[in-house]
């Protein structure tokens, strides 16, 4: 019988968690109502279940539960927040600053606000993947209406200083949004502490099911946003669309066996990545991609000098991880993450995404270093890069080379 | 990712004749073609007996799984050939045997030019 890849893809997504599913499953059996059905037990129970877990969202974040507003996950969160905040402030200003490294689903907003007359600033970060401050600062202006940062990066696990961020945003009279999909369960949201005005939250990367998120939207001071989705004015008119009980229901309880689990948890996480580098730093020209401390327990990124992403990725088919390579994707362009933190293309295409959670064993550690370590070497043989390589030839001075200029050695 | 053919998956897992001859002696053609820049380098390598027929070929490639497996396969091709039938080999046959997307029938282009550079690094170095 032919095992299942050892999965190391949590920052894809999670499985969710068994107690998760069985909080769920009786929102789809005999308590179907629909919650804003106020007028029988069916909706009143559901309302019920809505509510609590409202609560235990708001509890993991420091929020109050009146500030936790459902969507269908952390992408319609941040056009929410994004699209929202433009429309509602496009009077003081239209002017937004964002970073190189968000996700798609901040990128893209920007990119379609930018089609509307707005100005987008996309700030780069430093060769460790951390937002310079100074470069925060000098961007603001008196028209920028809205800052939106991830606290989390999901391609190299850094964590910004949101704090920091929070407060020149503060005192620039300016919105702050954060992209907290990757974040929740892994580092500490107390939102009564953060100067922060929005945060966009994701169920399935926390051990709930996918289909389901949260947006936090500021009571005090109490921060306006339009409304993007129109028809019946549930969640206080933010979004409209019957509520999902049973998915709402799970992500209160992924979100409460956070709070109970993180400190615990990410605990062991730390200790087994920790394994993980210790095994694969081993190896040479191996480079962690971002920096290893501001960073989640969960993430190890990692390049691997000499051998093509594409042939490094399906090598490694007894792991289940993902890759910076794009090779098999129409474009042909390498993580823009990772060429935003300095690495060549090369380095770029050779990357891979480890990220480890809470069903990760130290077998499985074991077993990937083993499967790395054996890969990398059968395509080393092979390669006539890491040839000349040991024979000390200065690629750069061959005329089959790329220009090794910006390649970053750890 | 799209699945490969068996053939495909064959040379890439268990890749024949990887290695390096003796770059400097005259019997041997080295070509080295791709950059580092485009994700593929094949260097291919070929040993000239007396009497003009490829004896053997060797190979090294940083490419992808399709890269690998044509460099593997041309080393395969290319044995008891004679330097014109070598030439004559033509990237189709490697894309057929091989059964190469279209995405991927550069892996193929490239192999042959590899084997034009090997086979005039030899005759170049035979005058």
């Amino acid at each position: 019988m032919v095992r299942p890849p050892v999965y190391l893809d949590y920052a894809a997504t999670t499985p969710v968690d068994p107690r998760v599913v069985d909080c769920m499953v009786p929102w789809l059996y005999e308590k179907f109502g629909n919650p804003a059905s106020n007028t029988h037990a069916y909706g009143w129970d559901a309302e019920e279940a809505v509510q609590q877990a409202r609560v235990h969202v708001a509890d993991l974040v420091g929020a109050d539960a009146r500030e936790i507003v459902f969507t269908s996950g952390a992408t319609e969160s941040n056009n929410l927040a994004i699209k929202g905040a433009a429309a509602s402030h496009s009077a003081r200003g239209k002017h937004i600053i964002t970073v190189v490294t968000e996700h798609k689903a901040v990128l893209d907003p920007c990119h379609e606000l930018e089609q509307h007359g707005y100005e987008v600033t996309y700030l780069g970060v430093q060769d460790n993947g951390l937002l310079n401050l100074e470069s925060v600062r000098a961007a603001l202006r008196p028209d920028t209406i809205l800052v939106s940062v991830m606290l989390v990066n999901n391609e190299i696990g850094v964590i910004q200083d949101i704090a920091a961020i929070g407060m020149l945003c503060r005192e620039n009279g300016t919105l702050f949004h954060v992209d907290a999909a990757q974040a929740t369960g892994k580092v500490g949201i107390n939102l009564q502490e953060l100067p922060v005005d929005l945060m966009s939250f994701s169920a399935h990367k926390t051990y709930g099911p996918k289909g389901i998120g949260a947006l936090y939207i500021r009571r005090k001071p109490p921060v306006r946003i339009s409304a993007q989705m129109h028809g019946g004015g549930h969640e206080k008119g933010f979004r409209s669309g019957t509520l999902a009980t049973h998915q709402i229901v799970g992500m209160g309880e992924a979100f409460r066996l956070a709070k109970q689990e993180m400190a615990v948890e990410n605990s062991r996480i730390l200790g087994l990545r920790q394994r993980l580098w210790d095994g694969l730093s081993l190896l040479d020209a191996v480079y962690l991609n971002g920096d290893l401390n501001q960073r989640v327990p969960h993430n190890l990124n990692v390049s691997f000098e000499y051998v093509e992403g594409e042939s490094l990725i399906m090598a490694l088919d007894k792991l289940a991880v993902s890759s910076g390579s794009a090779c098999t994707s129409a474009s042909l362009e390498p993580s823009y993450t990772l060429r935003a933190i300095g690495r060549s293309d090369e380095l770029a295409h050779s990357s891979i995404r480890f990220s480890l959670g809470r069903y990760t064993s130290e077998q499985d550690i074991d077993f990937t270093i083993q499967v790395v370590a054996q890969e990398l070497a059968r395509l080393r043989e092979i390669s006539p890069l890491w040839d000349l390589a040991q024979q000390g030839t200065d690629l750069a001075a061959t005329p089959w080379a790329s220009s090794a200029a910006g390649k970053i050695s750890a | 990712m799209k699945p490969h053919s068996v053939t495909l998956e064959d040379h890439y897992r268990h890749p024949r004749n990887v290695g390096s001859l003796d770059a400097a002696c005259v019997n041997v053609g080295t070509g080295i073609v791709g950059t580092v820049a485009e994700g593929l380098v094949l260097k291919l390598q070929i040993l000239v007996d007396p009497t003009g027929i490829i004896e053997s070929a060797r190979f090294k490639t940083y490419g992808c799984a399709a890269a690998i497996a044509s460099s593997s396969l041309v080393t395969e091709l290319l044995q008891g050939k004679t330097l014109d039938q070598a030439l004559a080999v033509h990237n189709s046959v490697i894309a057929q045997a091989l059964e190469l997307p279209p995405v991927k029938l550069h892996c193929s282009i490239l192999a042959t030019e590899a084997i034009t550079a090997a086979v005039n690094d030899y005759k170049g170095k035979q005058e």
